[in-house]
């Protein structure tokens, strides 16, 4: 089989796959999220912690809850990583240098997931399980439980109240993420992926030097890293290392996996706001915005310009051959338009085009379909954009779903879209002013500059992954990549959170021929031209001296 | 009934007929010209920054004049000039949108001449005057007014009845009747009585009369913005923000490529990229539409209103005078078994000669054009007694002394007349009475005519079937609506069966029938706690509470004080049809504003096309691939994206002053048409323009 058949077939089993699973997950998702009905277990939880289970918050405290639960998550982290000599199976590994220690505890918590560590060298086992491991699940709880907060928003009328933060997360964490990610660990052990507490074998290869070979509970962590898109890999390698993802097969199912619950999102969102059509448009923008990326991506890597890669029929750097070009540019495709940040290749050598498409994902604001909750958050965002500008040339003070976008909708949606460039282009632009902070890199010209430009991009994005080729474990890079994910992740949820509490306090206006159809072809297009043009607009000088550049000649 | 249904002078209602569109007005070179001086004045920064993102091109430019100054440069002193220009191009929007207003306003003062009021005092009791200043009176004050004498202030009529000449508010040069109780009580300060002497009760504290807030209103003096407005400017300042963040953060990045850029340069990128078409020419879209209501002689107590109007769901339009004709209407003559037509409306024409409401005269229109009867003139026939219509007998008629007897002709309600019938020796057929029927179930009214000759029996000759008629175009126009999405609900008086009837024939999507004030206070708030917006107009006191509670009130000016208070807006014209054009202005400034705001921005990408490769093609000469304008030089592309920038914001004056085309369709039709024309086309338009510009620019040494 050539490989772009082999290519096409990964491709067309994706989506189709994806579109199987998109109505009964998305489904489930919303069940799960309105439901009244508590298990016996969560009862129990509840009562453990204190919470009462039927009552629903207002917008301050659910965001109070939420900042909360963060805070100790990434308290816990930390301290966790500094005693990490005194835990069992450290594997004698020494504590983590308090920058780096900081910048990881947020890196996860944020569900970014950037990793200035080299996990095989760095973590020991309790520190990946405990803490890793359970902020992958929880990072990707809190996404989901604030996009909840924003579908009830457009759901709910004239209450302040936009559900339970503690019955969210425990819903999300018992019902969707551990079931599925418990299923999946055992299809990728039995594919090859490994699962044991061992430490390092040392072995001799053929050539005759010493290797030392890792082990560790590899394969359930690696499941919630693509299903709650964080990305952060038990190794250094991340998902091109053969313990992480032995084959073709796995690589396949992990795209799908990173993929499988954001994509399934709009279904949920359609199902809650009771007009499945709305979900259908909002995946269609999704969805278009994959393909073409991905269509794009593997042209680049495929027709790469040079007499070397045309030789070896592509960009192959930096690949792994069991995954080949096609099974790499969707990978990077969907890590990118995700907030996984997962790779199974080297995103720096990417083709200058291939770069550019990974970093352009990314500065969509992850939204194709995105992180897990955050990437229908975001899209949603932009549709209240889009439908503002699009509802005053139909004439009405533009309302979506029912909801009049007046001043105050405006300010948090405009707020929202401001936070995320402004993180990266001023940590780009600060960067660059310092001459200190620019010796850290390792190549000059535009694809330096690209270095960095995606450092700020995928740490404020919360994505995770890098480009490599600067040395980020610098206090300094620690620090300021530490802020542009605690930023780029919580100052975006308060602004849906009051969103949502403000749509909430709304009686919705009936639809009316009047009122703009957010179902149809037509916005759909509308809303992707928003996308492109907001997103493009804001980028695209800083682009043009990156990739940019870098591609033409 | 209703008060609301007020007949409507009949030449106001046949120009009501001819569909209005929201039509354009003209932009007057002058009015440029004279706003100069004002848009000049706005320059005072404590005034511009009320606009961010013009504030921001303003402080832009005192950046690049002092750089112009310190190293001077063709290319930077041409930046430096049209960096000015945008900014008084912006405000020059704004002052002739102020400017039209202005020229009313002035029209308007000269009513409100000091005028001399003579105050009763102790009325009722005494009637004693004392003269005062106009200005002294006070809220309750009673005044007295006598022909030829100015009305001092606003106030209800308490005693008499007085024609008054409103042309200086309304325009209307015809004299008007203002009467004691009743929904035409209302006067204005500084109309002239006429005729008559009545005393008004002083409504208004001074200064605060109606013509004073008519001038604040055209003169913009106390606009306010709008919660959309508010919306938008948000959503500017935030692109504006995100924008200067951009350009600053694009600096350390440039001078790593080794390409640092100048200050002119920098700040020319932040003027092309922020959006200053929509920002320059916000305000001047939002005084314009008020403007356009004031030139439609509607006054709009707030902008809120009128962004209101265009939000509307539903409208309460009440049949007399909008829907129908302000009267029923003679239709045809029905005779009974055995009597001749001819015969039949020759009574019905003697009976209604000395009837002198509409109804009677529309029976001898009909007698003379449809039997070509001659109307006789009263005088003509002699030995007549005219029998009035009285509220006990309910007919009217003649009594002739003829040769053969006294000839009696009665008509009236079916029920009367079968009475005087049967009181005189006769019966009414079954057919007669089949005909009564089948004309109330049409929705129409029934006039049974009968007649007595000498000692004969009297007999029923037939009926008269009166009938609401539907102004011409008005189904046209509620087909428009309901494609706009827009609910009509007809309120009348009649009774349901008659209300049915009209509702059907007019088109509208429901109706209210045996209308009480509550009933139509009741049905307001139902719509609205779904979540509706209602517009309504109305006349009289009370109509007041639903004039408040509706979100659109269009009170009628000859309407009462208080209906004038409670609602948003006052129709010069009193012309109830206008609701209409009320909601389309009200649509039309919003598309304006959404129209310009794409344009803007979608502007933004072919300024990218000129200016990124101008600033970093020489250090990236791939970058050059990028100039697909095929600019001449980089200078050339800079100065002619920000001489485009600010000559589309003079080009694009006229379109905000009097707004985009609006045609009443549907939401998916006016999206598509829009984003066509705005969105695609202002993609395309800069990409021309810039080429045109630089085309000339080129030649300019020093910007080659």
């Amino acid at each position: 089989m050539s490989s772009t058949l082999a290519g096409w077939l990964q491709a067309l089993a994706l989506v189709g796959a994806l579109a199987l699973c998109y109505r009964p997950l998305g489904d489930y998702i919303a069940k799960l999220l309105t439901t009244t009905k508590h298990l016996a277990a969560e009862r129990g939880l509840y009562k453990v912690i204190g919470v009462d289970g039927d009552a629903d918050q207002r917008w301050p405290s659910y965001l109070r809850s939420l900042l909360a639960f963060s805070a100790v998550s990434v308290l816990f982290l930390y301290l966790l990583q500094r005693v990490q000599s005194h835990l069992m199976l450290s594997l004698g590994f020494k504590a983590v240098n308090p920058h780096g220690a900081w910048n990881t505890a947020i890196s996860f918590v944020t569900n970014t997931n950037w990793q200035d560590y080299s996990g095989e060298a760095t973590m020991g086992h309790v520190v990946q399980m405990v803490g890793l491991t359970v902020q992958n699940f929880l990072s990707a709880a809190v996404g989901i439980a604030v996009v909840a907060t924003l579908i009830r928003g457009f759901t709910r009328s004239k209450t302040d109240r936009v559900g339970n933060f503690w019955v969210d997360i425990t819903r999300i964490s018992f019902r969707l993420l551990l079931p599925v990610s418990i299923v999946l660990a055992l299809v990728l052990v039995a594919n090859g992926a490994i699962q044991n507490f061992h430490g390092f074998h040392e072995l001799s290869t053929l050539t005759g030097d010493s290797q030392s070979i890792p082990g560790g509970p590899v394969a359930s962590q690696e499941v919630i890293k693509e299903l709650g898109t964080n990305g952060g890999g038990f190794f250094n390698a991340n998902s091109a290392h053969p313990f992480e993802n032995p084959t073709g097969f796995t690589n396949w199912l992990e795209i799908f996996l990173l993929l499988v619950i954001s994509f399934s999102l709009p279904r949920t969102f359609g199902k809650m706001v009771g007009d499945n059509r709305q979900g259908y448009a909002i995946v269609s923008v999704m969805a278009s915005f994959w393909v073409a990326s991905a269509a794009l991506m593997t042209f680049f890597e495929t027709h790469p310009a040079g007499v070397a890669l045309k030789a070896a029929g592509g960009a192959m750097e930096g690949k792994e051959v069991r995954f080949g070009l096609w099974g790499t540019s969707l990978f990077a495709t969907s890590t990118t338009l995700t907030s996984t940040g997962a790779v199974n290749g080297m995103h720096d050598s990417l083709t200058p085009g291939g770069g550019g498409v990974a970093m352009f994902d990314m500065m969509l604001g992850e939204i194709a379909p995105g992180g897990t909750g955050s990437g229908l958050y975001g899209m949603l965002i932009l549709a209240i954009v889009a439908v503002f500008v699009a509802g005053l040339m139909v004439g009405r003070t533009p309302e979506y779903l029912g909801k009049k976008l007046g001043g105050r909708e405006m300010k948090f949606a405009s707020l929202y879209i401001l936070t995320t460039p402004l993180i990266v282009l001023i940590g780009t632009g600060v960067a660059m002013a310092l001459g200190g902070e620019r010796a850290n890199m390792l190549n000059t010209g535009a694809h330096g500059f690209s270095e960095v430009l995606y450092a700020f991009t995928s740490a404020a994005n919360n994505n995770g992954s890098a480009f490599a080729g600067i040395t980020v474990t610098s206090p300094w890079w620690d620090t300021a990549l530490g802020l542009a994910m605690v930023f780029g992740r919580f100052l975006p949820i308060v602004f849906v959170l009051a969103l949502a509490g403000s749509l909430a306090q709304q009686q919705p206006v009936p639809a009316t021929k009047g009122t703009l159809p957010t179902h149809k072809p037509l916005f759909v297009g509308l809303l992707s031209g928003v996308v492109l043009i907001v997103v493009g607009l804001t980028y695209f000088p800083a682009l043009a001296l990156g990739p940019i550049a870098e591609g033409l000649h | 009934m209703s008060s609301t249904l007020t007949p409507v002078p009949v030449e106001q209602t046949e120009t009501a007929q001819q569909p209005h569109r929201v039509q354009s007005g003209l932009l007057d070179p002058k009015l440029i010209v004279a706003a100069l001086p004002d848009a000049c004045k706005k320059l005072d920064p404590r005034v511009m920054i009320k606009n961010p993102v013009m504030f921001v091109v303003e402080v832009g430019s005192v950046v690049t004049t002092i750089d112009a100054i310190a190293k001077p440069s063709v290319f930077a002193w041409a930046i430096t000039v049209w960096l000015w220009l945008t900014v008084i191009f912006a405000n020059l929007a704004e002052a002739v949108a102020e400017g039209r207003g202005k020229a009313q306003a002035d029209t308007l003062r000269r009513t409100k001449t000091e005028t001399m009021a003579r105050r009763l005092v102790d009325w009722p009791a005494s009637q004693n005057e004392e003269e005062v200043a106009g200005t002294e009176l006070r809220l309750g004050d009673h005044v007295v007014i006598e022909a030829g004498q100015i009305i001092p202030g606003d106030g209800d009529v308490v005693e008499g009845v007085a024609s008054v000449d409103e042309s200086a508010i309304t325009g209307e040069s015809a004299p008007v009747i203002r009467e004691s109780g009743g929904d035409r009580s209302a006067v204005t300060g500084g109309t002239k009585v006429l005729s008559d002497r009545i005393v008004v009760k002083i409504a208004s504290e001074p200064g605060k009369s109606f013509i004073d807030r008519m001038i604040a209103l055209v003169e913009g003096a106390s606009r306010q913005k709008t919660p959309n407005e508010i919306a938008l400017n948000i959503l500017l300042a935030s692109l504006t923000i995100v924008f200067l963040v951009t350009v600053a953060a694009l600096q350390p990045m440039a001078a790593f490529a080794g390409a640092p850029q100048t200050l002119i340069v920098l700040v020319s990128l932040v003027v092309a990229l922020i959006p200053t078409t929509i920002g320059a020419l916000l305000s001047a879209i939002g005084i314009a539409g008020m403007d356009r209501l004031v030139q439609r002689n509607v006054l709009a107590m707030s902008g809120r209103a009128v962004e209101a109007a265009g939000d509307v769901n539903t409208l309460l339009l009440d049949k007399t005078g909008t829907i129908t004709l302000g009267n029923r209407q003679a239709a045809e003559f029905l005779p009974a078994q055995g009597v001749d037509t001819g015969e039949l409306a020759d009574a019905a024409q003697l009976s209604s000669l000395a009837d002198e409401t509409p109804e009677g005269r529309s029976i001898v229109v009909l007698a003379k054009t449809e039997y070509g009867l001659r109307a006789r003139a009263q005088g003509e026939l002699e030995h007549a007694t005219w029998v009035p219509f009285t509220a006990q007998t309910r007919m009217s008629g003649v009594d002739l002394d003829e040769a053969d007897g006294v000839h009696q002709v009665r008509k009236g309600a079916a029920g009367s007349i079968t009475r005087w019938v049967t009181e005189n020796g006769g019966t009414v057929g079954a057919d007669v009475a089949e005909l009564v029927d089948g004309i109330s179930a049409a929705g129409g009214t029934p006039l049974v005519v009968a007649s007595k000759i000498g000692n004969a029996p009297a007999r029923a000759l037939g009926v008269i079937y009166l009938k609401d008629v539907v102004k011409e175009g008005m189904k046209e126009r509620f087909d428009e609506l309901r494609r706009m999405g827009i609910k009509t609900i007809m309120i009348t008086g009649d009774n349901p069966l008659t209300a049915k009837a009209i509702a059907e024939e007019a088109g509208v999507d429901d109706f209210l029938a045996e209308a009480t004030p509550e009933d139509k206070m009741a049905l307001i708030k139902k719509e609205q706690e779904g979540g509706k917006l209602v517009a309504m107009t109305g006349d009289g006191t009370n109509d007041a509470p639903a004039l408040a509670q509706a979100d659109v009130g269009v009170a009628m000016n000859t309407g009462t004080m208080a209906a004038k208070e409670a609602g948003n807006m006052v129709d010069l014209d009193s012309n109830p049809t206008k609701l209409i054009e009320i909601v389309e202005i009200g649509k039309q400034l919003l598309i304006t504003r959404g129209a310009l705001t794409t344009f803007s921005i979608a502007n933004d990408v072919a300024k990218y096309f000129a200016i990124i490769p101008a600033m970093f093609a020489s250090v990236y000469p791939g970058l050059g691939h990028l100039n697909i304008m095929a600019l001449h030089s980089p200078k050339s592309a800079i100065t002619s994206a920000i001489i485009f920038n600010a000559l589309v914001i003079i080009g694009l004056i006229p379109l905000a002053l009097r707004g985009v085309k609006y045609r009443p369709s549907d939401a998916s039709s006016l999206l598509r048409r829009n984003i066509g024309i705005y969105g695609i086309g202002g993609l395309i338009v800069p990409f021309i323009g810039i080429k045109l510009i630089d085309l000339i620019v080129q030649f300019i040494p020093g910007l080659r």
